[in-house]
């Protein structure tokens, strides 16, 4: 009776990294209402810096009404549906594209093509760049949206990169090969690579080889490279951010041209400027054909032009936009910091990391055994018992169990706060177990019949309300 | 290796369709009351600006409404990070409490069932993705909105079977029509569907009668088929009779499985609000709205869209005198112009909706053939500089007919428009004299020439600016790149 697509699973909304979005909305954590409720860190969002924006607004009223100079533009935005984009906010949003990338690639308005955001910027390049039922390379970890995004209406296959904590989970030559040469079996022709940089789970930028064993493979593949973005704005600590045009034009590799147009970057401002809900992705590329068609399939998701309009007003004032990038990468790393010396102090470490949102948090040896199993046990119990969603690494399609993504910067310092102690009750109960061994099920079970109420503490003083720091 | 897929590089996007030539000439020369008398005045977009000054007026009156005044920032960040495909349950309240308006509240509608789309072109496509696989088809009664090509089919590979109507009947869609095109579909080996149809209709700016919405209801029950109604223009009706939305018909039919009945809705004819993307698919069918709405993350509605849009669609005393200006307004113009018309001996299909007008002007082909229509379309664009839409865009069965919007533009400029179709007309009665002078303009090649390219080929845009107010274009929307 409906199409394929709607019947089947292929949207993966039915996975782990939704299901305990779904824990967290029955039962969300309020520090007056619900302090016993699941405390949510499985949503990469920026809640850091509203501040700044909001003091932004105040001070800018015209952009509030909807004025320019006073006079109403109320009229031309609600007729303005031109798939090209407001001139002056791409012109806005590829000085702010430059500016992160320390000016050191230049970009064009014209190459740069806006949808409702990144969601739809990557489902638009699958549609443009492939057919179904060929692939795109993909290194684990990755975002587990990225299933819904790619493959479901478009057919395209994603083939795993395999990347191990052996090395930092950094891609390899001899990965991506390996990683080709399983789709060639799979009778899957490759069509390109897809790469977040900075990494979602890992929280660090691609470096320099990395990058460069990208290129060597596209050129010698002839295949696509899809660079995604969009936590760009998000790196907090050195090394410093490398792009993927800067990569390839220090690179000085012959038909540079050729490879270029195989080149696309994805960026939207949901993670950068903590904006998700205005729905601003972006498509850039070198390749025409892909900015002619991306453009005509923009049509299906446009930015409402009261947001680009808001937006190419606060992005025009450049004072505005270096203090707020600076700013708010302190705040970030600040917060980092906050969550990996609490990790620390439980006994627990992350990958290192300079950029993003979260935490790659490695709990394997909480594991009961190496394998899923356990890390699926591990992770209802932190959701039911400790009260945290944070998302497995198996959604990430991360080829070793016991990874786990921790959200840092999508809540007020004192829930963080609060997070931490129980994370650190939790692993001290675990460790004052007999050893790891012992853990059996009749002790998981007497574990998870202790009420929630141990994990929770008395926020003696509260105030949730700190300027400086979120 | 093929670099790019099918779909980036063939031509179902449908943007080298006649519809859109016309709007090239209009872009390279248009139309302004001071700056530029001589240029093209646009009728191919069908946008409704009569209303603007009611909706300015309420956004001036409430700040609050507005995340980025001073009133409303305290809003800002909630809505900033609401991403939620649900979508703010106010905006779909008020969405589902206007679309009930819009039917005289004959019917309700369920706020759960709202599900978003980028825009009526994104709501299109995604019902399409929910009902139909790759090479499935869709019935489309012809003349239908040239863009269904590319929203229907372009991404979705499915397929459009046009269902044809014509004047003979006041192109009205007959359940032999409709059988015969589900036949020969059958026959064909085309796994049909659905049906989708538009009510009010593009182009033809009727409504359907309530006889033949049953009709169609219960043709789609007879085959187990989707019923797919795009009422996009519902609250453009200015006469009688009265819009009657498939939602009524359910309640009314003895037998109509809901499973098979959905609706695409917008904003952006009703209210004019084109630039701020609201499309919305209201499905009966549990499954479609589960998965649409999973889809709908494709093209959410921006949240500050989102959120000024339920402040101003709740307040019931504003829509009320909103929805009677319009239809007031609406009346008025389309009396205007079809009057105009009538003097210079033109007549239009009685219509008693939409933004447009569907002109009949079969008597000035030179021949009764679509070759004959693209030569009078293209004297009409480069000679009486009005760009109004083929009929053939519209795969109409029948060649001579035109769509001619009228509520994008002032009042001064339908007059000009008014005056250079009488004029034309006229030159066209004089025999021998018009047929030296047309002779002489007629391009050698039916191509449109342009000798000055604003675009490069492969980046068109259909969607332009229209800057028929008295206002000169603002400079913001100016800014070249």
């Amino acid at each position: 009776m409906l199409s394929r697509k709607a019947s089947c699973d292929s949207h993966e909304q039915d996975s782990s990294y939704f299901l305990g979005w779904q824990e967290y909305e029955k039962n969300p954590y309020h520090e007056v209402q619900n302090p016993n409720g699941i405390i949510q860190m499985g949503l990469a969002e920026n809640q850091l810096s509203f501040d700044l924006l909001e003091s932004w607004l105040a001070s800018n009223t015209d952009a509030l009404g909807l004025k320019r100079n006073g006079r109403s533009v109320f009229r031309e935005l609600a007729l303005f549906q031109d798939y090209h984009g407001f001139p002056a906010f791409k012109n806005e949003l590829v000085e702010f594209m430059a500016k992160l990338r320390g000016y050191k690639v230049a970009f064009d308005p014209n190459k740069l093509v806006l949808m409702a955001g990144s969601t739809s910027a990557n489902e638009i390049l699958m549609f443009c760049l492939a057919e179904p039922g060929e692939a795109f390379l993909l290194p684990t970890p990755y975002y587990p949206g990225f299933d819904r995004d790619l493959k479901w209406r478009t057919g395209v296959e994603i083939v795993p990169i395999h990347c191990s904590s052996s090395n930092d989970f950094r891609i390899t030559a001899c990965a991506l090969e390996e990683a080709y040469q399983r789709a060639q079996k799979l009778n899957l022709k490759v069509k390109g690579v897809l790469v977040t940089n900075p990494s979602n789970p890992l929280g660090s930028t691609l470096n320099r080889d990395e990058l460069n064993h990208l290129i060597d493979f596209a050129i010698k593949k002839e295949v696509h490279i899809i660079s995604d973005e969009i936590y760009s704005g998000t790196v907090f600590d050195s090394p410093s951010f490398i792009s993927i045009t800067e990569a390839v034009m220090e690179k000085h590799v012959d038909h540079e041209s050729d490879l270029l147009g195989r080149i696309h970057i994805v960026y939207s401002l949901s993670k950068d400027l903590g904006l998700p809900g205005f729905r601003v992705g972006m498509i850039y590329s070198n390749n025409e054909t892909v900015v002619a068609a991306a453009t005509k399939m923009s049509s299906f998701g446009l930015v409402s032009s009261q947001t680009q309009f808001l937006l190419s007003n606060m992005l025009s004032d450049k004072k505005f936009t270096s203090k707020y990038i600076k700013e708010n990468q302190r705040r970030l790393k600040k917060r980092k910091d906050m969550l990996v010396s609490g990790l620390r102090s439980a006994g627990i470490g992350c990958a290192k990391s300079n950029a993003g949102l979260f935490c790659w948090v490695d709990m394997r040896y909480l594991l009961r055994s190496d394998t899923f199993e356990a890390e699926k046990e591990l992770w209802k119990r932190i959701l039911f018992e400790v009260g945290l969603n944070i998302s497995p690494g198996s959604s990430c399609h991360c080829s070793e169990p016991g990874w786990f993504r921790v959200c840092f910067a999508n809540m007020s310092q004192e829930i963080l706060k609060v997070a931490i102690r129980r994370i650190e009750a939790f692993a001290e109960s675990l460790s004052s177990a007999s050893g790891r061994e012992n853990l059996s099920h009749q002790r998981s079970a007497r574990n998870s019949r202790r009420s929630l109420s141990k994990w929770v503490f008395p926020i003696s003083s509260y105030n949730d309300h700190e300027p400086a720091d979120r | 290796m093929v670099l790019l897929s099918k779909i980036a590089t063939n031509d179902r996007h449908g943007e080298n369709s006649p519809y859109f030539d016309g709007w090239k000439a209009y872009d390279m020369n248009p139309y302004h009351p001071t700056e530029n008398r001589d240029g093209v005045i646009q009728m191919g977009l069908a946008e409704n600006q009569l209303c603007f000054d009611l909706s300015e007026d309420w956004i001036r009156k409430n700040p609050k409404a507005s995340i980025c005044t001073a009133e409303g920032v305290n809003e800002f960040k909630n809505i900033a990070i609401f991403q939620d495909y649900h979508g703010l349950p106010e905006f779909r309240q008020a969405v589902a409490s206007f679309m009930g308006r819009v039917r005289g509240g004959r019917v309700k509608f369920d706020p759960d069932r709202i599900v978003m789309g980028g825009g009526a072109t994104g709501a299109n496509e995604l019902i399409m993705f929910c009902l139909a696989d790759p090479g499935d088809a869709f019935l489309v009664p012809s003349p239908y909105y040239p863009a269904f090509d590319r929203d229907l089919g372009w991404r979705t590979g499915v397929d459009i079977v046009p269902v044809h109507c014509d004047s003979s009947n006041g192109f009205l869609i007959t359940k032999a029509a409709l059988e015969t095109a589900y036949e020969k579909a059958q026959k064909d080996n085309i796994n049909i569907k659905g049906l989708l149809i538009a009510n009010p209709s593009n182009p033809l700016g009727t409504v359907l009668d309530r006889e033949t919405l049953k009709s169609l209801v219960s043709f789609v029950n007879e085959k187990n088929i989707h019923l797919v109604c795009d009422e996009i223009y519902a609250a453009t009706v200015f006469s009688t009779p009265s819009f009657v939305s498939v939602s009524e018909i359910m309640q009314e039919m003895e037998y109509c499985n809901p499973d098979l009945i959905h609706i695409v809705y917008s904003l952006s004819k009703d209210m004019g609000l084109p630039g701020f993307r609201v499309g919305i698919v209201y499905s009966y069918n549990d499954a479609v709205v589960s998965c649409g709405r999973k889809m709908s993350s494709f093209g959410l509605v921006s949240s500050q869209t989102q959120h000024l849009l339920a402040a101003m669609l709740s307040d019931e005393e504003f829509v009320e005198n909103y929805l009677e200006q319009s239809s007031k307004r609406l009346a008025k113009r389309h009396n205007v112009f079809t009057r105009g018309l009538a003097k210079a001996g033109i007549t239009c299909l009685k219509s008693n909706a939409g933004l447009f007008v569907w002109m009949d002007l079969r008597r000035l082909l030179k021949e009764q053939t679509f070759e004959a229509e693209m030569v009078l379309w293209r004297v009409i664009i480069n000679e009486v500089k009005v760009n109004v839409s083929p009929g053939s865009s519209f795969h109409c069965s029948e060649p001579g007919w035109f769509r001619v919007c009228i509520a994008n533009m002032d009042d001064e400029t339908v007059v000009v428009a008014l005056q250079r179709i009488h004029a034309f007309v006229h030159q066209e009665k004089d025999g021998n004299k018009s047929q030296g002078k047309s002779t002489k303009c007629l391009p050698k090649k039916l191509q449109l020439s342009f000798s000055f390219r604003r675009y490069d080929e492969g980046i068109m845009s259909p969607h332009m600016m229209s800057p028929h107010s008295p206002v000169p274009l603002s400079p913001l929307l100016q800014a070249r790149t």
